[in-house]
């Protein structure tokens, strides 16, 4: 027996590579939506992996550090040095904001960190170019997606930093390229003001009679300078010692500092399951439309072609053609139209994900996925076509 | 036991029912020997086409027996259990209009009804090649039906009624498209298979060109038929076309 499906397709090949490339562009949107979100997990990892930590210490009842603000003071990091089973623990601030670089802006996440030896957490975890943050003040190291290039000067809040090394894949949770500046100075540029507000709350102070005391002189300069300083990050980052386990560690820190401590494991939590769950949604949604979408193309092609063939359908039947064989050729067809379209789509999803501002991650297995889904599709969608070659009357062929 | 040809007795055909009711076919009686090419005229709306789709098993009379050789297919209602397999194997179809598939070659066209019934994809085509040649159209064998003349189509359709050795033929206007020269030559070409294949042939028609080639004629008239000793006689059998097999 020959395949009347691959016969029809290749007889009318033309109508079939353009539905099957529109299908096609169709299901490439789709497979980067997927991506969208896989790339969003993967950033979430990233910035997970990257900050070099093995547990996050936050403020207590905070979501912190990336889902919720949380905030600490910068010497909650010595107590936790002494508990047990910790190595290392560092300070670090997060701030996202417009890093400026000569005529134009760059969104970025401005990422707090102690300078230090390599692998002290919160550490860019290597460098494509330049060096670490070596010194208190005004050097930066940047993510490549920044563009900006070493030895350039960018400018953060009123400072100037000077970029002296450059990372790669060091991203937030929005996708946002980081730039790494020293503790001090994230911490100054979270808390700078203007100078009309400066001058604003120094008037308000003074005016203020608990701390403008005719018989304390001094105490209103003690409290302006209080004012002037940030002592607070948003999370000590800890890493533990060998033999220990993250679990084990967290719990006293919990209990006796009270502050709320997140495992890895808990953070990827929060992450996924929290942060960008309701993106994730939005994005459920749009893959929801596109079947449907899809299924609505295929199925309304595949009926149409097939109305075009009722008299040859007709003809089929009078001649002694099973029903299986008529079915068996218009359901080949819808499943061929789907396999042209998956391989456009594939194709189309490759070529413009890198072009795409965030990133873009097409895993194997959500192709996988697509493919099987389109097969199930294509399926359902040539049923209507299916009923319609069924009921036509091979009596048709024999006309008046 | 041997092959007797078809024979219908008090067929009936209504159509509809209550006020709307058509009584197509009021008592239709027609025998058709082996080896017979037989006419049945009428004017339209007599009931050709629906004797036709009766014998057919395409649509299901109302009262009657209907045999095919030693087979009784119907006898007020089906004998037979499969109808599509009765169509493919015991009935070829000729048509006004060719029908041919216009996704499949010639020859493929014509192959396809033996590779339905399972024959494999080389033989089917072997015969379907035969035949071809016999019609004259062997040249053709590669060509999509939309790139053959009209007078091509149907000898084509004609192969195709008669690759599974049917016992029984049914044409319905099978001349209508084409020219009195063209005309003539299919009723030939039915005539010869006929006589090679001991093929039962009822052609309908209307065609005044080849109503006197037939030996024998039924006139059917408000759903009654009448035989009638046909002017014609016949075809002499052009047996040397099918000297290849
Ligand atoms: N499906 C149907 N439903 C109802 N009535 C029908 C149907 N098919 C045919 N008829 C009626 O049955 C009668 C016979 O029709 P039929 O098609 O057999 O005529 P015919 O002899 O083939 O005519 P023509 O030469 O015009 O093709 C006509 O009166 C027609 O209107
Ligand atoms: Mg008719």
């Amino acid at each position: 027996m020959i395949s009347l499906a691959g016969r029809d397709i290749l007889h009318s090949w033309g109508k079939f590579v353009f539905t099957g490339v529109g299908l096609g562009l169709l299901i490439g949107v789709t497979l980067t939506m997927a991506g969208v979100y896989r790339g969003m997990v993967d950033d979430g990892k990233a910035l997970l992996d990257n900050s070099g930590a093995d547990l996050w210490v936050v403020q207590k009842d905070t979501l912190g550090p990336y889902a919720e603000s949380s905030s600490l003071y910068d010497d909650v990091y010595r107590g936790i040095l002494g508990m047990p089973g910790v190595a290392r623990a560092a300070n670090v601030t997060y701030l996202t904001m417009q890093v400026r670089h000569g005529e134009t802006d760059v969104r970025s996440m401005v990422v707090g960190v102690v300078p230090g030896g390599p692998g002290e957490p919160g550490q860019p975890g290597y460098l494509i170019a330049g060096r670490q943050i070596t010194r208190g003040h005004y050097e930066a190291v940047a993510d490549v997606a920044t563009k900006f290039q070493l030895g350039e000067r960018i400018q953060i809040r009123r400072n100037i930093y000077t970029v002296v090394g450059l990372t790669r894949r060091m991203v937030s949770s929005s996708g946002d390229p980081m730039v790494f500046i020293a503790l001090k100075d994230a911490q100054a540029a979270q808390f700078l003001k203007d100078n009309d507000a400066i001058v604003h709350q120094r008037r308000r102070t003074s005016a203020n009679p608990t701390y403008n005391r005719p018989g304390v002189p001094g105490l209103l300069n003690s409290v302006i300078a209080s004012q002037s300083i940030n002592t607070s990050v948003n999370a000590v980052l800890v890493q533990i010692l060998p033999g220990f386990t993250p679990a084990e560690v967290a719990e006293p820190i919990r209990r006796w500092k009270r502050l709320q401590v997140y495992t890895r494991a808990q953070m990827e939590d929060l992450l996924i399951r929290k942060l960008i769950a309701t993106s994730a949604k939005q994005i459920g949604m749009f893959l929801v439309i596109l079947a449907i979408v899809s299924a609505a193309i295929v199925a309304f092609i595949i009926y149409t072609l097939t109305l075009g063939k009722i008299r040859e359908i007709a003809v089929l039947k009078l001649i002694g053609t099973k029903n299986r064989t008529i079915a068996g050729m218009i359901m080949q067809q819808a499943v061929g139209l789907g396999m042209i379209g998956f391989v456009v789509g594939k194709i189309a999803a490759t070529t413009w994900a890198p072009f795409f501002p965030k990133y873009v991650l097409l895993e194997p297995v959500d192709a996988a996925w697509g493919f099987f889904a389109l097969m199930v599709i294509c399926v359902l969608a040539s049923v209507l076509a299916i009923r319609a070659a069924l009921k036509v009357d091979p009596a048709e062929a024999i006309g008046g | 036991m041997h092959w007797q040809g078809i024979k219908i007795e008090g067929l009936r055909k209504r159509y509809g029912e209550g006020d709307t009711a058509v009584d197509a076919l009021k008592g239709v009686d027609m025998r058709v020997a082996p080896g017979e090419v037989v006419g049945l005229v009428g004017p339209s709306g007599s009931g050709k086409t629906t004797l036709l789709k009766c014998l057919g098993a395409v649509i299901e009379p109302t009262a009657g027996r209907m045999s095919l050789g030693e087979d009784v297919i119907y006898d007020q209602g089906w004998k037979i259990s499969d109808l599509r397999e009765l169509r493919r194997d015991k009935i070829g179809f000729v048509f006004q209009a060719p029908y041919l598939i216009p996704f499949l070659d010639v020859t493929d066209n014509v192959a396809l009804l033996p590779m339905l019934a399972g024959v494999p994809n080389e033989e089917a085509r072997k015969r379907a090649v035969e035949l071809l040649e016999a019609l004259d159209v062997a040249h053709r064998a590669k060509a999509m039906p939309s790139q053959l003349s009209g007078g091509e189509q149907q000898r084509v359709s004609i192969a195709r009624a008669l690759v599974n050795r049917p016992p029984v033929i049914l044409a319905d206007e099978p001349t209508a498209p084409l020219d009195s020269e063209r005309a003539l030559a299919v009723i030939r070409i039915l005539n010869d298979m006929a006589h090679r294949f001991e093929t039962a042939v009822i052609v309908v028609t209307h065609d005044e060109k080849i109503i006197p080639t037939f030996k024998r004629i039924y006139h059917i008239r408000d759903g009654v038929t009448y035989e009638e000793a046909g002017e014609g006689r016949g075809f002499e059998p052009a047996l040397d076309k099918f000297a290849v097999k």
